[in-house]
């Protein structure tokens, strides 16, 4: 469980976060949505910690964040963002290994744990000894996925994962990654800008606009209870022209 | 690997700082170094001391320093220079005098050596005699003429400065130009007038005619030993021979031999070793008999080149050890990117004689000196492209390993620093072919190197003698080029190898 209380940050005279509350279920996938600029993104980077709120605290599971712990509770949190942000100089499986090795882990115990993720991800083994230049976007991702589960964390925290990729590699994963959340059963929390992936994705969804939290709740309460005008508006303007991608939505 | 290097640099100067006893140094120009080598022979002669002779050490601030801080016992200075140059008397003082004005520096002056090389200004017979210009008065009617002096000579009180206040010369500040190149200047008609020193040996050779100081204003300048205190009761068989060459040489003897060198490329050494009426198996490297290959590949070429390849490599060695934390430093903490950027910029536009000037004090002359000056010369390049090498990580690469929990050290060595190895190994690159260039003028300072042949071409107007040292120079930075760009190949990781699209993205 994720627990943001009060949270709010400012650049300057720009309001990034207008005081934030925001309780993040465990075991569940909350998508943060909204336009760009609306916070999303750095409501996320403060959960991280690559961000320090100006005011109010993040408490992960049991623990309070600071700037002291943020280094160790960053390993129970798996972080990945557009394009896998993989290290260039690094083949795949280094990036996958690299803060397990860091951390001394047995090589038996790394080389379990990356065949198992390589399974899970369906990722080759020839892929895993490319440098990231020589991967596909789809093949970058499914690294950037793996070396945020190499701990094995209890949260999984996506920034825009598959902004980057065309459309039939996109809704490829976007399978693969639901049937990963639900196997796996960790607190994600994933922000996009897209309503079909938040309605694919999201148990419990939360529309962010200048700052502030718009509606949080699940997609049939946006779609038949919205607070304002601007959510209809919102979920309007994203809809998907094809019906078939408009099934699960309703 | 820096203790090992450590030790070499110990194991490499220790000889040159213990084993010799007596050291004479010289300026940089054909009368001093063969009147240092004259010092040097007769020195040896007594077999009291080992004698070394650390030849063309610059200017006579360069010089000057070497004596006060003991780097070399002894040098050939004139009295004038003594006079207002270096005790800055208001009025022309006696040996006498001068004597006891230098004893609380623990410095001497004594054996007047019996000619004085004054300052004069000189220009070609021919246009002196259409323009009837016979004395520095008056040179003052015709404020037409180009003139171009020695650096040395425009900065000293004693020189430009107070001649053209003395004499009301119509001329503004004149361009200054190398006393070796001077008289090929005024040959090729580039120059109408320049400083020359009386006993020069091509003043007959290029048809000049040496104006009249009808006013005075020179004060005499008549060759002395300027030596440390400690010398006579140091070594008392070496100092009584060298009080012995007291009036010895006369103004006709020293044009003589100044043209041996200059016009007859015959070796510091054996000039000295035939005035001193001994035959010496002296290097004849100044030789223009020689074929220019003979020169180029001389005994001294290996010499030479471990020289000046250790003098490249070491103080390249320490830039990078202070230059890559440095600039990992202005990278990481904003507050000190400018300070620090800044300084080691203005570092870089330090003049090279001005650094080694204020250096030779702390570090004595020679080899420490210039190890320092190429060290802070090679700071630069290395910290600059640290700094732009870590700063042009992207962001996302970066917060990346920040979400990862990799502590800083880790992120620092296993991420930021291998992604900007390729830029931090340009910078090293860069320095090292500047380096190249820079350490030739270690030899001014006796610290060897290609530059030596440099300097002493440059003293005796010898192109061979010159190019003998400017080409394997110019070799050396191709080597070290062509060397980094092996190194790179060898060093970045292969996935920056080609450039990488994920960069961008």
């Amino acid at each position: 469980m994720i627990c943001v209380e009060n949270v709010s940050k400012t650049y300057g005279k720009q309001t990034a976060l207008a005081s934030t509350t925001l309780v993040f279920q465990a075991g569940a996938t909350t998508v943060l949505i909204g336009p760009s600029g609306c916070g999303k993104s750095t409501l996320l980077r403060i959960i991280v910690g690559l961000i320090r709120p100006d005011r109010g605290r993040v408490v992960l599971g049991a623990q309070e964040l600071t700037a002291d712990n943020a280094e160790a509770m960053r390993h129970s949190l798996g972080y990945v963002i557009q394009d896998g942000g993989l290290f260039p100089h690094l083949t795949a499986e280094e990036n996958v290994t690299l803060l397990a090795r860091f951390l001394k882990r047995s090589p038996e115990a790394i080389n379990q744990r990356v065949t198992a993720l390589s399974d899970l991800v369906q990722l080759s083994q020839t892929a895993l000894s490319r440098y990231p230049k020589d991967l596909s976007g789809g093949q970058r991702q499914r690294v950037g996925l793996m070396r945020a589960l190499m701990l094995d964390p209890a949260i999984l925290l996506f920034d825009e994962p598959l902004g980057a990729l065309d459309p039939i590699t996109r809704s490829e994963l976007q399978t693969q990654l639901k049937n990963i959340f639900t196997d796996l059963k960790k607190t994600v929390v994933l922000v996009t800008h897209d309503m079909g992936e938040a309605a694919y994705f999201g148990d419990e969804i939360v529309l962010l606009r200048e700052g502030r939290i718009v509606q949080q709740g699940s997609l049939a309460d946006l779609l038949e209870r919205p607070v304002e005008p601007y959510v209809t508006d919102f979920i309007r303007a994203q809809r998907s022209p094809l019906p078939s991608f408009e099934e699960p939505v309703l | 690997m820096r203790i090992l290097i450590a030790c070499w640099i110990v194991l490499f100067f220790t000889p040159t700082v213990f084993a010799q006893e007596l050291t004479v140094g010289s300026k940089r120009f054909t009368e001093s170094y063969i009147l240092g080598e004259i010092i040097q022979q007769t020195a040896g002669a007594t077999q009291e001391t080992t004698a070394v002779h650390k030849q063309g050490l610059g200017n006579t601030g360069i010089v000057f320093a070497a004596l006060k801080g003991g780097s070399i016992d002894v040098y050939p200075e004139y009295v004038g220079t003594l006079d207002k140059e270096i005790l800055k008397n208001k009025a022309p003082a006696d040996i006498a005098t001068l004597h006891r004005q230098l004893a609380p520096m623990g410095l001497g002056v004594a054996v007047p050596l019996g000619f004085n090389n004054t300052y004069a200004l000189a220009m070609p017979e021919e246009k002196a005699e259409a323009l009837g210009i016979r004395t520095f008065s008056d040179l003052a009617k015709h404020p037409e003429l180009k003139i171009a002096l020695s650096q040395e000579f425009l900065g000293r009180a004693d020189g430009w400065p107070g001649l053209q206040k003395a004499y009301r010369l119509p001329f503004s500040t004149p361009r200054g130009i190398d006393h070796g190149l001077s008289y090929e200047a005024i040959a090729q008609g580039q120059i109408d007038v320049t400083d020359i020193y009386t006993t020069d040996a091509k003043i007959d050779r290029y048809k000049l005619r040496v104006l009249t100081d009808d006013r005075k204003f020179f004060p005499s300048y008549e060759a002395v030993l300027l030596y440390r205190l400690d010398l006579p009761q140091r070594l008392p068989k070496t100092w009584a021979a060298l009080q012995k060459l007291e009036g010895k040489i006369s103004e006709k003897r020293m044009i003589a031999m100044n043209a041996e060198a200059e016009l007859e490329g015959k070796s510091f050494a054996t000039i000295a070793a035939g005035f001193l009426n001994k035959e010496v198996n002296a290097p004849t490297t100044a030789d223009p008999q020689q074929s220019f290959l003979t020169k180029l590949f001389g005994d001294d070429f290996w010499k030479l080149t471990t020289e000046h390849i250790s003098l490249v490599f070491i103080s390249l060695g320490f830039g990078v050890l202070v230059g890559v934390p440095l600039g990992i430093w202005a990278a990481r903490v904003p507050q000190a990117t400018q300070p620090i950027l800044s300084i080691v910029g203005v570092i870089q536009t330090i003049p090279s004689l001005a650094l080694l000037a204020f250096l030779i004090p702390l570090f004595q002359i020679g080899t420490p000196s210039a190890l320092v000056a190429l060290f802070l010369y090679a700071l630069l390049p290395i910290v600059r492209n640290t700094y732009t090498g870590l700063s042009d990580i992207p962001s996302s690469l970066k917060e990346s390993a920040l979400a990862l929990g990799l502590p800083s050290v880790a992120r620092l060595r296993l991420i930021e620093l291998p992604l900007a190895a390729r830029t931090i190994l340009a910078g090293i690159k860069t320095s090292a072919v500047i380096n190249v260039g820079t350490a030739t003028i270690a030899a001014f300072i006796g610290a060897g190197g290609y530059g030596e042949r440099i300097a002493s071409g440059l003293a005796l107007n010898d192109n061979a003698t010159l190019l003998a040292g400017a080409i394997p120079a110019a070799v050396l930075a191709l080597l070290v080029q062509f060397g980094f760009d092996v190194l790179d190949r060898w060093l970045i990781p292969a996935g920056l190898q080609t450039q990488s699209s994920s960069l961008e993205s």
